[in-house]
This record gives C-alpha cells, sequence and structure tokens, in this order.
C-alpha cells in the first residue's frame, strides 16, 4: 500500500526459489532503447547532461576529493532526482551525482548489472529482477524516497471534473467509449497512457483498471495511446478536447489541463490531487517512489540516501509537486 | 582494381622482366582479387549471421507461445498476450499509405527533373532533394508530433496521432530516395531513344510515357523498393506519431485516422526494459524475424518484378 512506511529501510526478502534468468553480455537494443528514452525524455534531461554530467564527476574524481554516484531510472524520479542531485552539490561539494532516465526497468537493470549505484523506481523491484540481483552475489537494498499522486487529466474544456475509481476502470479498459456514459458529452474516448514498460502503467493497471485485484483479468484498452514519454502524455491531453491520461502529480500543469477529482465510490467524497491529499491518504491514487542500492549503501551513498530523505530533501520533493514523505526525517516513521 | 587491367591490357613488353618480380606481381594481384571476393562475400554472410542470430533469440518464443496465440488479435506483453496481428497491420497500414503518397509524387518528380525541367533548374532541384534524405529521421518524427498531428486530427480522427500522419512523415522521409534514383534511373536511357520517338511523330509525353519510362523501369521499380525498405523499417519519427495503439484497424473509409502500433515502434519502445532471456525478450527478436522476412519478400518480389520485364540487367542501365 502506498502510505506503508513502517520501516523506511526495509530489506527485501527475495523469492530464492524463482530461477533468474541467464545473465547476458553486450545489451545493445537496451542501451539503444534507453537513448532513445532519453531523447524522448523532455527538454528536462538535456538540461541534466550539462547540470550533473560526466564532466563535473570527472572533476570531482580529478580532484582526489569525492566521487561521482551514479543515479539511473524511473522517468517519473528523474526530475526530482535532478532537483535532488543538484542541491546536494551546495551540501557536499566533492560529491557529484549523475543522474539519467529510462525507465525503473532499465535503472533496476543498469543496478543489477552493476553500472549505477542507486537506481530510482517508480514500481517496486520484481521477484525475477530480485532474483537475478541475488544471483550475482547482491543484496539490493529499498528505500521509499517520496509519494506520487497520480493525476487524472482531461482537456480544460471537459465538462466532467470529477470520476470514481470504477468509471476510470470502465473508461480506460474499454467498456465505456463514450463520455456520455461518465456525464461528459456525446463525444468518443481517447485513452492516453504511458507505454507498458513504465512502473506508472503498470500501478494504473493494478490499482485504478482493476482496481486492485489481483484476480481481475482486465487489461487497457487496445484503443489506449501509448505515449512513450510524460510530454506524450499532456500535449496530447492539452491539444484533444475528448482525451484523458494519467501522470504523475509533478508532470502536470494545471493552467493547459484539468485535473480530475477521483472518488473510490459510494458516499465517499471526490479528492482532486494535491501535495496535501496525497499525505493525507485521501487521494485514492498514490504510491511510493523508490531508490535501490545493490548492497547496504555505506559512505557518500548512504549519506546521500539520508539526506534526501531527511527535511531538506523532502522540501524539495514538495516542491517540485510531489508528496513528501509523512513524518518527515529518516527514522521518525510511526 | 586499377593497376589490375592497366597491367594486363599492356602489351607483350620488350624485354620480359625478372622471374621474381613477375611473380611477386602475380601474388600481389591473387591478394586483392582475395580481399575484394571477401568484401563481397562477407555482406552476404553479415546478413545471414543476423538472420541467424534473429532465430536464434527469438526460438523460445516460436516454441514456447502457441502459433494460435501469436496470430492473436491483442499485443499486452506484460500480462503475457504476445498477438502479432495488430503490430503486422499497423506496419503494413503506415507503409501502404506512405507508398500510395510517396510513389507517384516521387514518380512525377523525377520525370520532371529528368524530362522537362530545364538544366538550370536541375542542378539547383537535385542536390536540395538530395539534402532532404539527409534529415534525421527523429527530427521529422517532432516535426510531424508538433505541427502534423493537430492538422490531421481536424481531418476528423479522434486524436492527432494515426497511421496517416505516419505515412505522411514516411512518404516525405522516402521522397529523396525514390525521385534521386528514379531520376537517375531516367537519366540513363539513351538519347537515341527519345530521339526516335520524336522523330517518328511523338509527342514528348507519349516519349516519356511509352518509351523512357519503360526503358527505365527496373530503375524505378529499385527506387520504390529502396523507398519501401525506408519506410517499413522507420522507427523513430513512427513511434512519434502514430499513438501505439496496439488496436487492429477496423476496415473502412477512416482505415488511415486511427492510431496504430508498428513493429518497430514496438520492438524500440519494449526493449529497453525487457528481462533478457525472458519470454517477452524473445518475442520482440520474434518480431524482429517478421520484419525481416517482410522485407526480403519485398526484395524478392521486386527482383522478380525487374527479371520478368527487361531480362538481365545491362551495363549503362541502372
Amino acid at each position: 500500500m502506498p502510505f506503508d512506511l513502517q520501516s523506511p529501510v526495509r530489506t527485501i526478502q527475495a523469492a530464492a526459489d524463482v530461477p533468474g534468468p541467464r545473465p547476458r553480455r553486450a545489451p545493445v537494443g537496451r542501451a539503444v532503447a534507453v537513448a532513445l528514452a532519453v531523447v524522448l525524455s523532455a527538454a528536462a534531461l538535456s538540461t541534466a547532461g550539462c547540470r550533473s554530467g560526466s564532466g563535473d564527476a570527472a572533476d570531482a574524481q580529478a580532484a582526489g576529493t569525492g566521487r561521482a554516484i551514479q543515479n539511473k531510472g524511473s522517468d517519473t524520479l528523474v526530475n526530482l532526482a535532478l532537483a535532488w542531485a543538484e542541491a546536494y552539490r551546495g551540501v557536499a561539494p566533492d560529491v557529484s551525482i549523475a543522474v539519467t532516465g529510462g525507465g525503473s526497468g532499465t535503472g533496476i537493470a543498469a543496478l543489477v548489472n552493476g553500472t549505477v549505484d542507486i537506481a530510482n523506481a517508480s514500481r517496486e523491484m520484481k521477484d525475477e529482477e530480485m532474483a537475478e540481483a541475488r544471483a550475482k552475489g547482491m543484496d539490493p537494498q529499498e528505500f521509499v524516497v517520496a509519494i506520487d499522486a497520480l493525476a487524472v487529466v482531461v482537456h480544460p474544456s471537459n465538462p466532467v471534473d470529477r470520476l470514481t475509481v470504477d468509471q476510470l476502470a470502465d473508461l480506460f479498459s474499454g467498456r465505456a467509449t463514450n463520455w456520455r456514459d461518465v456525464g461528459g458529452r456525446d463525444a468518443p474516448v481517447v485513452l492516453v497512457s504511458r507505454e507498458t514498460n513504465s512502473g506508472t502503467h503498470v500501478y494504473f493497471l493494478e490499482e485504478v483498471v482493476r482496481k486492485g485485484d489481483a484476480d481481475n483479468p482486465d487489461i487497457f484498452a487496445p484503443q489506449t495511446l501509448l505515449m512513450p514519454s510524460s510530454v506524450g502524455i499532456t500535449s496530447e491531453v492539452q491539444r484533444n478536447p475528448n482525451a484523458i491520461g494519467y501522470d504523475g502529480l509533478g508532470y502536470v500543469n494545471p493552467a493547459h489541463e484539468k485535473l480530475v477529482a477521483v472518488g473510490r465510490g459510494g458516499s465517499a467524497p471526490y479528492v482532486v490531487p494535491s501535495v496535501a491529499s496525497g499525505a493525507d491518504g485521501s487521494y485514492p491514487i498514490a504510491r511510493n517512489l523508490y531508490m535501490y542500492t545493490a548492497h547496504p549503501p555505506t559512505g557518500a551513498i548512504a549519506a546521500y540516501l539520508d539526506w534526501v530523505r531527511g527535511p531538506h530533501g523532502q522540501r524539495i520533493v514538495a516542491d517540485l509537486g510531489f508528496v513528501p514523505l509523512p513524518n518527515g526525517p529518516d527514522g521518525a516513521a510511526p | 582494381m586499377t593497376a589490375t587491367p592497366a597491367e594486363s591490357a599492356v602489351p607483350p613488353e620488350p624485354t620480359a622482366p625478372p622471374r621474381a618480380a613477375r611473380s611477386s606481381r602475380l601474388l600481389a594481384e591473387r591478394v586483392i582479387e582475395a580481399a575484394i571476393a571477401l568484401a563481397g562475400v562477407s555482406t552476404v554472410v553479415i546478413v545471414a549471421l543476423i538472420f541467424l542470430f534473429l532465430l536464434r533469440e527469438s526460438t523460445a518464443a516460436f516454441l514456447d507461445v502457441p502459433l494460435r496465440q501469436l496470430m492473436g488479435t491483442r499485443w499486452y506483453p506484460i500480462e503475457g498476450l504476445f498477438g502479432f496481428l495488430p503490430l503486422i497491420a499497423g506496419s503494413l497500414v503506415v507503409t501502404i499509405g506512405a507508398v500510395v503518397i510517396a510513389v507517384p509524387l516521387g514518380l512525377i518528380t523525377a520525370i520532371y527533373l529528368g524530362e522537362i525541367a530545364p538544366p538550370s533548374q536541375r542542378e539547383v532541384l537535385k542536390p536540395i532533394i538530395e539534402v532532404l534524405a539527409g534529415i534525421p529521421s527523429i527530427v521529422l518524427g517532432f516535426v510531424g508530433w508538433v505541427a502534423l498531428a493537430p492538422l490531421v486530427q481536424q481531418l476528423g480522427a479522434t486524436t492527432g496521432l494515426t497511421a496517416l500522419t505516419g505515412s505522411l512523415i514516411l512518404a516525405y522521409m522516402a521522397l529523396p530516395t525514390i525521385i534521386s534514383i528514379s531520376e537517375d534511373a531516367l537519366y540513363a536511357v539513351p538519347k537515341a531513344y527519345r530521339d526516335g520517338a520524336l522523330a517518328i511523330g511523338a509527342t514528348q509525353w507519349q516519349t516519356i510515357w511509352r518509351v523512357v519510362l519503360p526503358a527505365a523501369r527496373s530503375g524505378i521499380v529499385i527506387a520504390v523498393m529502396l523507398g519501401i525498405g525506408r519506410a517499413i523499417g522507420e522507427t523513430m519519427a513512427v513511434m512519434m506519431v502514430t499513438g501505439n495503439a496496439a488496436n487492429i484497424p477496423a476496415l473502412g473509409p477512416g482505415l488511415f485516422l486511427q492510431p496504430v502500433r508498428t513493429m518497430t515502434a514496438t520492438i524500440a519502445a519494449e526493449m529497453g526494459e525487457v528481462q533478457r532471456g525472458s519470454l517477452h525478450y524473445s518475442t520482440l527478436f520474434a518480431i524482429g524475424v517478421v520484419l525481416f522476412v517482410i522485407t526480403f519478400g519485398i526484395n524478392y518480389v521486386a527482383g522478380r518484378l525487374i527479371g520478368a520485364s527487361g531480362g538481365p540487367r545491362r551495363r549503362g542501365q541502372l
């Protein structure tokens, strides 16, 4: 569950009986796809290259005083991770952090392959990924670093301003194909989603399309437009009066797209996604965002993770439109 | 190569060179010939190796996924639904659209450049058209996404990200290839053909349609095939503008106004995060095999078309 934060540092029990896939070399296809994903992932990434690129890392290493932390993964987390990395240079100038996106799975794969120090993920590590890491002698550690409320957005001209989770499930699984079916005007519904390899997609499938029921076989309607990036979703929703999409609250621009209030159904209230409604648990579609390390962290990496989950790091979370962890800094969990 | 024919064409030399020098020259020739042969053969070997690699990586998909499921109508890999039909249909619709737009336009432009335009225009236009071929596909995709998609939406589509948007971008990408190579083919038609046709009283149009075009046919077919090859294999631009919905487009007047997901876009979008060695992974390679077979089929048909019409290729003809 999104707010299950009883211990911020959880050691994960790997399913030891799951056979790991054969590790292979030369991940050319992956490298190409990552490059493509990076190209598509907004202008934010190109500024990332300038701000925390290898130049900084090389400088830090050449000075002999610090080291570069490689940080890669979820596109949902990339802007936040960049802001953290930048602010952290003011805290520990000798530590430089190189941030890249590509998706949760890409980051975790890189962690397992030993090419990054910290993987960002908008979902938990899968059992197979955990088994593969353990087969390589790793002991992956999970850290919840922020909470993300998934906002459902429509075109500003759309009269629909509130939907229940059931109605969202009907829309995205293709049972309701006209806006009339959910109290809107007579027009076809255009569904917009992230690609199936996105952690956001998987979360929305499980918690909304299937309403949290693991036995529910519903999947996204085949007509769903699958966008390779968050920018793809916002741009389509902003220019298509009949589109409905979802994305992390931090990526939504309320000036150009309308936030839909979401209700759990019955007499439950409809709640507009916000930092407050995400933090107090009243907004139904919110999830944890994670950072993973291959081993229990030490030194600079441990210090960085503590700082990220501390008051300074969590203030940046709120500034970027994500939801900070309840109870503030490390160790203060209930 | 240049030295070899010159050497052998020289008439018997007045004084025979020393034996040692001659045999070392022969050896050098052999080495050069072998190197050239190796270069030619290596292309074939590399293609064969690529195909074998694709087959090896995709065996699991062909063995473990029932054929009926591969022929299914739903592509949703994270739930184990591996139906290829929507992806094949998507690639075909986008490519056919691109061909329907690009081939007539490209041929007409080539005929204008090669047969009608005065040389001064031709010298300016042809290099410009060839520069178009160098525009990176991601740039065209971006233009399509930002500028073209809203226009397509105004045609009555529910979204601007449709097969037609992809076809238009692909047509634009294939045009320089089609124009440039067909124009070369027209240019290679001997002047005597035109002179003869005009001398027996044919108009310029009759000469172009009845004499020049048929004579250049094999070169034009090659141009069209290279254009189609560019279109069906293109990935990035298509991924950005077709909406990527794995939906089999409904036949009818709105065929091209529906979002589709192509085979290439599927591989590109999903290969980055797939678990290596998983069924999904080998299914993506199986898509590669299907794509390979389709392109190979197109090339084979093109080869047969050329063979049936003009007989073996002659020198001086494209």
